[in-house]
């Protein structure tokens, strides 16, 4: 055990023992080091005022990731090197090349949500030797609201910055200091600290977690916590014990194993993306319209199904790839369909103690079509009225089966039997499409809420349908609006 | 010597705080170092629309730990109410009666504010719910108004509609906007001596909030000193809705002696807040074969809320931009403002003329569709032109009237007639994604349309080392206000611009100031700037002259230095000379708009000193599978006159239609039906990202644009005009909706054009284009 966590803020070492467990990093920034650059502007991780820079020890070198602050514990900096806007600028008061950037393109107004998208742009840079194309800066920024400008100037800030050699800064001339530092702090103890009887636990090892849930199965388990984060800042719960999985390098892998890809729980969006995308193009291209940037990298797919939410992005790509969900309480371990694990409304097949361990998806088959739509009021970090996810296996014209699963439709995520039905063993024609769209309203009864009416969640998740069909069957028709276009005719 | 000043008028200088923006070093109001014993506020608030309070326990708040202070109605030294138009309609605090779902019913003050934010949990409050008025149309039926409506008339409306050859009419709704700006409300309250308090506020309006607490605290308002640096962005949200966290935060530090912070989270800031007002407009209009209109009628039915806060002048200019920029020969236009119970509605960007522009532009659709014309034709067709077609519906002749000269100019720049053809070539191709266009001219009056309100005053100091103390009415709220006016003055006295200190707006300085709003800022505070630094330089001139014994048209102002007759003198140096002289080198400035007067009685007047005019061309691709939509191309031309600062004036237009595409397109309120609002945070409410700016955006200032009247530097006021040129990115998904029933049909698309009302409006075309065809 040890009873503290370290890590660096800018150059600085600290060294913390009494820590409030849901303190959020935004608040120790602001209150107790009085950086105030960093600034509060939802409280839930989606304006992105709040950005900032956490750099961790990966493979002797650093990643660099941008995530907000407002939802991020203080516990979870443990051996990370904390960067704000005010860690950027040169020890002479020099701006750096980002922040130049935006001054010389008019990038800011008010100037709010300006250290946000300049440590958005900071860890674009880290990731990007050159300036990439437009689509990929929307989806830098994604996270990353701005009221005053609409935009054009910051990305044109984005291009201008990488012309005064953005790589070439005070912090990357000491990042073989930065990475000799954390390495010193790397260790394999499970951190407890804590403030009076409510406490932060933050195991190194797979088994150290099974034996703390166990013992603490009334904690809450942390792995991004861009959920729990909000159960503190919105609905001011008291949490008591958390239990926090980041440092768990066994957890944080995403592996292509035997039986199809196996996705550990404490792996976040931003790594576990490529892979499947190798596999499904579309659950990438859900995954790079899920959240942000800053909740890519924070949030795990692992988190999204534990959590059981009916609008949880994942769940139905997994139900519709038919993934398999692998749990583990102590030393037990047992594995379900992954939809047999949603029960009902905040509901989920899983006992005190028990975590989710991973999930394994299978592989595609040869001859299957696989096609996910997110629908929601904007393309970028929106929740979802609708996720609709279609696996077709096709042989010729014919379907052999389908498996259909939709989210927000119900209080689960939820796979359509009677639209499973009235596809398999049809033909993949419009008639077929068109009689699988009118056995979706058996299958379904969605609500009306401010995300849709339950008409519009009917009615385009019919169309989806529709959709599918067209994009697997007309290559001359354009289909998407956003992401890559050429997937629809994968 | 240099040739030049660095940041002249003219010039695109950046932004003021642009380099402390990216560095974190531009301080907001939650920045400031906390005083010692500081206390933060949180509110109290109904959970009901509409209701009796039977009962109020607040024991349990003032029990809770690190609790102060608990304030509630009983406890204001002043008046309860902080209506701005003194209607005495908006009491701080609730007391029997709640009328929306975040009604303030008490304040807490504790040691932290996390304790303060559980403490106002705990009250408990009973209700007797009674029936709430929510929509607009369950309003119209109680006629129950907030304030008086306006009646704009010429001409026998009633009399030409009935002659028109051709006269249709319907009913549009136009939903609200949050405003979203990215910093939420707040105050911070200093006690002082005797009655006197210092409140640091995020405020549009300085002065509003002095009278404010003023009121509260039964204060004169000489003991209350206002101040702001900057805003984290306002856009009319702070213009009025700062007063009630000031007011609490400054009873909280009078009542204790102790520093106060109040600063709501961002669902109370938006649960408590007024917001764009959403509107039902019925409209009539008779027009001729070719689309020429006769007479128009039209009603803008408002939802203002409970209270009438600034309701009154923003339902009369949605009448006064109903006309956008079309001659109406006959038209009769009536503002319904009414009360409702929801929260109260106020100042946005545009302040009811967004509203009002989008009526007239239905009627440019509807007619466009009924002649089988293309709907710039129509546009073009109903201009204001010369002679017997320049009055407008309140008897101000459209003196400088540019809407045709931008129109062409844009039409040609953005390809509008090839386009249209390409897309229709498109559309008879794709089956799910069609595409649209459009292009909508924009007209925007100038002015307050409350006369007293267009005046302006600005404090000029010269110190004895040639540097410049800049202070003014108006309020930073990232439209770079600061910086044009520092322009200002850097020209008028040649000096570059960092000799020139802008210094925060406060009430001690600069008194009795107006909002900055109406996009007024530049145009009123520039020139009582520059009256200010004239007043000085007259000064310097006559010193000068008496000094070095020449003729006072022999002393000029050069860059950095003045030169007086065959020699010169260093700025620095003159200024030293002068104050050993006993010259005075601090003046007042100020200024009043001219020309400008209104008959509100008899709808009769000139209300605005000039127009501000401009064009957007918009490209929409629409899915009608889903709904869905994307920008794909953006032309806009906007006349700013002569621009004081095309940089800062771009960063207007760009970001300001952005906000307007985001109001009409995603953004959507959504009130239960117990009349809790369910989008208050970015969550749930979705404003523009990065990403739903369009793919190509082409933003062009008008080439030699002059203001024909005498502003300052012959510039043109730019906040609020840009924000409707993204109508015509509602227009555009209209046009590409319409293709689904051949163009035979008016979609009648209603804003929000959420993916889902779009795809309503796909289905409800093609379901009617069936019928039509069977």
């Amino acid at each position: 055990m040890r009873n503290e966590i370290r890590f660096l803020l800018g150059h600085e070492m600290r060294s913390l023992r009494s820590v409030d467990p849901t303190m959020t990093v935004l608040d120790y920034l602001r209150q107790d080091e009085r950086l105030v650059g960093t600034k509060e502007g939802c409280n839930e991780g989606d304006c992105g005022a709040c950005t900032v820079v956490l750099a961790r020890l990966v493979d002797g070198g650093l990643r660099y990731e941008a995530v907000n602050a407002c939802i991020q514990f203080v516990g979870t900096l443990d051996g990370c090197q904390l960067l704000t806007v005010e860690h950027l600028v040169g020890e002479d008061g020099s701006l750096h090349p980002v922040q130049q950037a935006m001054v010389d393109c008019h990038g800011s107004q008010c100037g709010f949500c300006t250290p946000g998208f300049v440590m958005s742009l900071f860890a674009l840079t880290r990731h990007s030797e050159t300036v990439p194309d437009d689509g990929v800066i929307d989806d830098v920024f994604a996270g990353n609201l701005c009221r005053c400008t609409g935009y054009a100037p910051i990305v044109r800030a984005a291009g201008q910055a990488y012309e005064l050699k953005p790589r070439q800064d005070h912090i990357a001339a000491r990042e073989a200091e930065t990475i000799a530092a954390l390495g010193r702090l790397a260790d394999t103890e499970t951190v407890a600290v804590g403030d009076g009887e409510r406490r932060f636990f933050a195991p190194a090892t797979a088994d150290a977690l099974a034996e703390l849930f166990e013992a603490n199965p009334e904690a809450t388990i942390v792995a991004g916590s861009t959920d729990v984060g909000l159960w503190v800042t919105k609905e001011m719960r008291r949490l008591d014990t958390v239990i926090y999985l980041g440092r768990i390098a066994e957890l944080a892998r995403i592996e292509e194993g035997a039986d199809g890809i196996e996705i550990g729980a404490g792996i976040n969006y931003t790594e576990a993306m490529a892979t499947l995308a190798r596999h499904y193009p579309d659950m990438g291209e859900v995954i790079r319209r899920l959240g942000s940037v800053q909740i890519r990298n924070a949030g795990t797919i692992g988190g999204n199904v534990a959590n059981g939410s009916p609008i949880g992005d994942s769940p139905p790509l997994l139900i519709a790839a038919g993934a398999m969900l692998h749990l583990r309480r102590g030393d037990a371990r047992r594995s379900m369909p992954i939809e047999d694990f949603f029960l009902d409304y905040g509901k989920q097949d899983r006992a005190p103690g028990e975590f989710v361990e991973k999930i394994v998806v299978p592989y595609p088959a040869g001859g299957t079509r696989f096609r996910a739509y997110k629908i929601a009021k904007r393309f970028d970090q929106d929740i979802s009225a609708v996720l609709a996810a279609f696996q077709l296996w096709l042989d010729g014209d014919e379907i052999k089966e389908a498996r259909v699963a939709f989210g927000g439709m119900a209080a689960t995520p939820k796979r359509a039997p009677a639209v499973e039905a009235r596809l398999a063993g049809s033909p993949w024609n419009e008639d077929t499409v068109q009689a699988a769209m009118a056995a979706l309203e058996q299958d379904f009864t969605p609500i009306t809420d401010w995300r849709a009416s339950a008409d519009y969640r009917l009615r385009v998740s019919q169309n989806l349908l529709m959709r599918c069909y067209v994009e697997t069957t007309d290559a001359t028709q354009d289909t998407r609006l956003v992401g890559d276009r050429s997937l629809a005719h994968v | 010597m240099s040739d030049t000043i660095i940041g002249a008028v003219r010039e695109p200088r950046r932004h003021d705080s642009g380099h402390k923006h990216v560095s974190g070093q531009a301080v907001y109001i939650d920045d400031l170092p906390e005083p010692v014993g500081l206390l933060h506020v949180y509110l109290g608030i109904s959970t009901e629309a509409h209701a009796r309070v039977t009962r109020i326990d607040l024991d349990p708040v003032r029990a809770a730990e690190g609790v102060a202070l608990v304030l509630a109605a009983a406890d204001i030294p002043g008046e309860n109410d902080i209506s701005p138009t003194h209607r005495h309609d908006e009491p701080v605090f609730a007391t029997d009666l709640v009328e929306y779902a975040g009604q303030p019913i008490f304040a807490v003050a504790a040691r932290t504010r996390d304790l303060a934010r559980r403490a106002a949990r705990l009250a408990i409050v009973e209700y007797e719910p009674l029936e709430p008025v929510l929509s607009v149309e369950a309003a119209k039926k109680t006629g129950k108004m907030v304030t008086e409506p306006l009646v704009l008339s010429r001409g026998d409306a009633a009399a030409a509609l009935q002659q028109a050859d051709r006269r249709l009419s319907g009913r549009m709704e136009i939903g609200g906007q949050d405003h979203f700006y990215l910093e939420g409300q707040i105050a911070m309250a200093l006690p002082g001596e005797d009655d006197e308090v210092t409140v640091i506020s995020s405020t549009q309006h300085p002065t509003e909030i002095q009278r404010m607490v003023a009121h509260v605290l039964g204060a004169p308002a000489n003991a209350v000193t206002v101040e702001v640096r900057r805003m984290g962005g306002a856009f009319g949200g702070k213009e009025t809705q700062g007063n009630l966290f000031a007011v609490v935060a400054a009873m909280v530090a009078k009542k204790t002696g102790r520093a106060a912070k109040a600063r709501p989270d961002r669902d109370d800031d938006m649960i408590i807040t007024g917001k764009r007002h959403d509107f039902l407009v019925d409209y009539d209009v008779g027009f001729d074969d070719d689309g020429r209109i006769d007479a128009v009628e039209m009603t803008f039915a408002a939802r203002c809320g409970w209270s009438s806060d600034l309701s009154g002048p923003v339902t009369d200019r949605s009448l006064f931009h109903a006309d956008n920029c079309y001659f109406y020969p006959n038209v009769r236009l009536t503002s319904e403002p009414l009360k409702t119970n929801t929260v109260s509605n106020t100042a946005f960007r545009g302040f009811g003329g967004p509203q009002g522009m989008l009526g007239g532009e239905r009627l440019i659709e509807e007619i466009a569709f009924a002649t089988g014309k293309d709907p710039l034709e129509i546009r073009k067709r109903n201009l204001y032109g010369g002679g017997d077609r320049s009055l407008t519906p309140y008897h101000q002749p459209v003196e400088d009237n540019i809407a045709l000269e931008i129109i062409e100019q844009l039409e040609e720049s953005s390809g509008y007639w090839r386009r249209r053809e390409e897309i229709g070539a498109y559309n008879r191709e794709s089956r799910v994604l069609k595409r649209g266009i459009a292009l909508t001219p924009v007209k925007f009056g100038i002015s307050f349309t409350a006369t007293q309100y267009n005046q302006a005053g600005a404090l000029v100091h010269v110190y004895t080392d040639g540097s410049i103390h800049l202070n003014h009415g108006g309020t930073e709220m990232g439209q770079g206000l600061y910086t044009k006016v520092a322009q200002v003055v850097a020209e008028e006295f040649q000096v570059d611009i960092d000799r020139v200190k802008i210094t925060s707006t406060t009430t001690g300085k600069v008194p009795n100031t107006s909002a900055t709003a109406a996009s007024s800022g530049s145009d009123m505070n520039g020139m009582a700037a520059q009256a200010a630094a004239r007043a000085i330089k007259e000064r310097l001139i006559d010193f000068a002259a008496e000094n070095w014994g020449v003729p006072r048209e022999q002393i000029l102002f050069l860059p950095g230095r003045v030169r007086v007759g065959n020699q010169e003198v260093a700025f620095s140096e003159l200024t030293l000379k002068a104050y050993n002289a006993r010259v005075q080198l601090s003046s007042t400035g100020f200024y009043k708009t001219p020309k400008i007067h209104w008959d509100r009685d008899t709808g009769r007047g000139r209300p605005f000193y000039y127009f501000a005019y401009g064009a957007a061309c918009t490209e929409a691709t629409v899915d009608v599978l889903s709904g869905e939509y994307r920008f794909d191309r953006v032309d806009i031309l906007h006349d700013v006159g002569n621009s004081l600062n095309p940089a800062l004036d771009m960063g207007q237009i760009e970001g300001g239609f952005v906000q307007g595409m985001g109001w009409l397109t995603m953004e959507e309120l959504w009130w239960d039906e117990k009349g809790a609002l369910r989008t208050h945070a970015p969550s749930t409410y979705k404003i523009p990202a990065c990403g739903d700016r369009p793919r190509v955006f082409n933003v062009e200032i008008l080439q030699n644009g002059q203001n024909r009247e005498d502003t300052i530097y012959r510039s043109k006021a730019v906040g609020e005009p840009p924000l409707m040129l993204g109508i015509s990115a509602l227009h555009a998904i209209s046009d590409a909706v319409a293709s689904v029933a051949d163009h035979r049909i008016c979609p009648r698309l209603d804003p929000p054009a959420t993916p889902e009302r779009v795809l309503m409006t796909v289905e409800r075309l093609r379901a009617a284009s069936r019928e039509g065809a069977s």
